[in-house]
């Protein structure tokens, strides 16, 4: 009990991770999905089907991130505060997409002028494609530091986020989702589209293993993150996991394959979580003024009454979720459209 | 040139409204929606099939819409109100998560269920997973709430470590404030989705269309809105003796109530001087606030914005503790004239019906669709009452607004949040507000995918 509650802090700094793995994996195929709608859905009917196959699930899946963001909020306040008031105009172009995005998903298929959906097509793929881009900016940031100053206040502007690094770290975000949503899309329906998606998955790994060496290397130049034995792991886990999805995905066996990208991108969330620990921000004008586990965190108080709520809600989430995955296991055929 | 706190509070306050427009048809619909498919399971009365689908699918534009607007204000505590995200983090947060995780979760995953499991599920478990999405939509306004009444009546928390830091969890979510205050709005949500349902099906029997479905859809429709008329009529009144006793000051404004007296009157409308403080003329129901604070006409001490004012003064320092009594008087007027309004006509409407006579009633049918506003009228206007009272206080007596902002945002960044959501926003409504017209016009047989489903037939289009 002591160790529990003297360590209250790093058990929300995993849950933490935990709910960002949850939102990277589940939202991360929907992301890609998104990208790739107007690529490789050739058809209306195409289109509909590669919507359907995310329609009863991608609203929940977004509420691991609006759930990220409150857990973050309770548990480590000053980094919700810097965080978001920092990166205010990237976050109001994620928050703008995903509003563009949701709404495209609910009214894309309601009106059937070609010119409507064709609209709502193209906001889906902005949509998928502006968060995910800044999503990746943003994990890149929180390892490479950004102006905080010694009162916890990032004192930059919008283009101070955006370096060499970040921009390939929101590169490589996109391409790994668009892998992971190629690999989702084959496995949840029929037909041609099916079979196409899965061909992309196969061209896009090889995009994906190039995007991994560059940041593989980018990561050593400009981050401390290899300093940590655990992240290193926990890196070269994401590359094998990946090499094995796209060996199974090549064999056609895009489930095991969808298996494999799921766990890369826990293993990739834990890299960074495991790189940053026990920063949650790193201060890049004085590795003193970051912003730790330690100096943004709640009162014990709240942690422990938290940790109680979360231990009781995450596990029952998970088996409802996971029940309606198993619901709507079907893969989505021509004629199954509620969307 | 307006200054970054009063940018950051328009741009709260256009966000925030403009997601509450949505929100009280989902708490009310989601109820209404799960009571019909109940109704349908114990009955299998076909009709009650058709009203939850076809006001279900209705609902869901308007979901969607609630849905992502309410994204922004997740994050919007810490774009814009920084300090007040460290200030409050340790209490707020916790509603906040609370909601995501009991809530949230509950209402978007059954929600997604709801719309595609229509031949998937049996009707038992469908209406089953219509009651979980009610109880999540309504359970997140409980927990929103529980954060927003420790804004209005702080209560459990120590000042600590600089911050104020949760104290007792019991006593923030038995605040006294936040009891009246979540009764008040889930009933508002009944009635605004009780008087939507009459509004359109009225619509569609002044054109004779449909009158097998519209004629029990505006019986439902009235019920609703006068049982959740009463309700929130009610709540509000006791909300009204809570405010008065912890926010005298926003009861006072409200009233624009300038001097104490006993008993106190009701202001009926008054030509209101901020200036010099006072009310050039009124008309008054002499002791009406006395009884609706203290029940009743002649007695009851009710305290007026000036003695407020330099109690406020003594206690806190120099500065104007007084809101916008002008705004906050007909505001609050407006809301409870509008609800009066519905509550009328809808008991007028549904009397008719029970004799038989209001089918054929154009004007009362009209009376009844013009009615569709008028829930929108209620519901900002309570909202803002509710929340410009708090001014200028962010966390009373804790937090000022003006304190609560975010420091290094600029407000060039907060015009180009203000400017683009708004953009975004008009382009959502317009495509939603389209939709939800084409869907009233279509009636309950022109618009079922589902139906399209379940006989094979076309596969491409939605309608």
């Amino acid at each position: 009990m002591e160790m529990i509650t003297s360590n209250l802090n790093v058990i929300w700094f995993v849950l933490i991770f935990i709910l960002f793995a949850g939102f990277f994996v589940l939202e991360g195929f929907d992301y890609g999905l998104g990208i790739l709608l107007p690529i490789i859905g050739k058809t209306d009917v195409e289109r509909r089907q590669m919507i359907n196959s995310i329609g009863p699930v991608w609203d929940g899946n977004e509420v691991w991130m609006i759930t990220a963001g409150g857990a973050m909020f309770a548990s480590f306040p000053h980094v919700y505060a810097t965080l978001f008031s920092g990166f205010y105009l990237a976050l109001f172009l994620m928050l703008a997409a995903l509003i563009i995005r949701g709404v495209s998903f609910e009214f894309r298929s309601k009106d059937p002028a070609p010119a409507w959906r064709k609209t709502f097509d193209y906001c889906i793929f902005f949509g998928s494609f502006i968060p995910a881009l800044l999503w990746g900016i943003t994990v890149g940031n929180l390892i490479q530091g950004t102006p905080i100053d010694a009162n916890k206040h990032f004192v930059g502007g919008f283009f101070d986020l955006l370096s060499v690094y970040t921009l390939l770290c929101g590169l490589a975000f996109i391409l790994v989702f668009v892998y992971h949503g190629a690999l989702y899309v084959s496995i949840k329906t029929t037909g041609a589209i099916a079979e196409r998606a899965r061909a992309t998955a196969l061209v896009e790994g090889v995009f994906v293993a190039i995007g991994a060496i560059a940041l593989v290397v980018a990561t050593y130049v400009y981050t401390d993150l290899f300093k940590s034995t655990l992240a290193t792991v926990a890196f070269s886990l994401a590359i094998l996991c990946f090499l094995v999805s796209w060996a199974f995905t090549r064999v056609r066996k895009p489930g095991m394959g969808f298996v494999f990208s799921c766990l890369m991108i826990i293993m990739i969330v834990g890299a960074y979580f495991a790189g940053l620990f026990p920063r949650i921000m790193v201060s890049s004008l004085n590795p003193e003024w970051s912003l730790t586990i330690t100096n943004a965190s709640s009162s014990p108080y709240t942690l422990t009454l938290m940790t109680i709520v979360a231990c009781l809600f995450v596990p029952i989430i998970l088996c409802y979720q996971a029940w309606v995955y198993i619901t709507f296991r079907k893969r989505v055929d021509e004629k199954d459209l509620h969307y | 040139m307006m200054d970054a706190v009063l940018l950051a509070r328009w741009q709260f306050a256009l966000t925030t409204i403009y997601h509450w427009l949505f929100v009280p048809f989902t708490l009310g619909m989601t109820i209404t929606v799960a009571i019909m498919e109940l109704m349908y399971v114990n009955t299998k009365n076909e009709i009650y099939k058709k009203m939850a689908k076809f006001w279900g699918k209705l609902f869901l534009i308007n979901f969607a819409m609630g849905v992502v607007t309410g994204i922004v204000q997740e994050f919007h505590f810490g774009m814009n109100w920084s300090e007040y995200a460290r200030f409050m983090g340790d209490i707020f947060g916790a509603p906040l998560a609370l909601e995501a995780l009991t809530a949230f979760f509950l209402e978007s995953t059954f929600m997604g269920v709801w719309i595609f499991g229509w031949d998937r599920l049996s009707a038992k478990a469908h209406a089953i997973v219509a009651c979980l999405v009610a109880l999540g939509t309504n359970l997140s306004a409980f927990w929103i709430l529980t954060a927003n009444s420790f804004m209005q009546h702080p209560v459990g928390y120590v000042l600590r470590n600089g911050r104020a830091e949760m104290g007792n969890f019991v006593e923030i979510v038995t605040n006294p404030y936040l009891h009246g205050q979540f009764a008040h709005i889930v009933f508002a949500g009944l009635m605004t989705a009780g008087i939507i349902i009459a509004s359109i099906s009225a619509w569609h029997l002044i054109r004779k269309n449909y009158v097998e479905f519209y004629s029990p859809s505006v019986k439902w429709g009235l019920v609703i809105a006068i049982i959740g008329g009463f309700l929130v009529s009610g709540a509000g009144h006791f909300q009204g003796q809570t405010v008065t006793k912890l926010q005298p000051m926003k009861m006072a404004a409200m009233e624009a109530l300038w001097e104490t007296e006993d008993p106190a009157p009701f202001t009926l409308v008054a030509g209101i001087d901020e200036a010099g403080r006072k009310n050039n003329f009124a008309l008054e129901v002499p002791g009406g606030l006395s009884f609706l604070t203290q029940n009743s006409f002649t007695s009851g001490k009710v305290e007026g914005i000036n003695d407020l004012q330099a109690q406020a003064v003594a206690k806190y320092g120099e500065g104007n503790y007084i809101p916008n009594v002008t705004a906050m008087f007909w505001a609050f007027r407006a809301m409870v004239g509008a609800g009066s309004l519905m509550l009328l006509v809808s008991l007028l409407g549904l009397y008719m019906y029970k004799k038989g006579k209001l089918l054929d009633n154009t004007l009362l049918l009209k009376a009844i669709f013009w009615m569709l506003p008028l829930p929108y009228i209620c519901n900002s206007t309570g909202w803002y009452v509710a929340e410009a009272g708090r001014q200028p206080w962010l966390v009373y007596g804790l937090q000022k607004t003006v304190d609560g902002a975010s420091p290094f945002v600029t407000a060039p960044e907060i015009w180009t949040t203000i400017i683009g959501f708004t953009l975004v926003y008009i382009f959502a409504a317009i495509a939603a507000i389209y939709l939800a017209m084409q869907h009233i016009k279509a009636g309950p047989a022109g618009n079922n995918s589902h139906d399209i489903i379940e006989t094979k037939e076309e596969t491409k289009l939605w309608k």
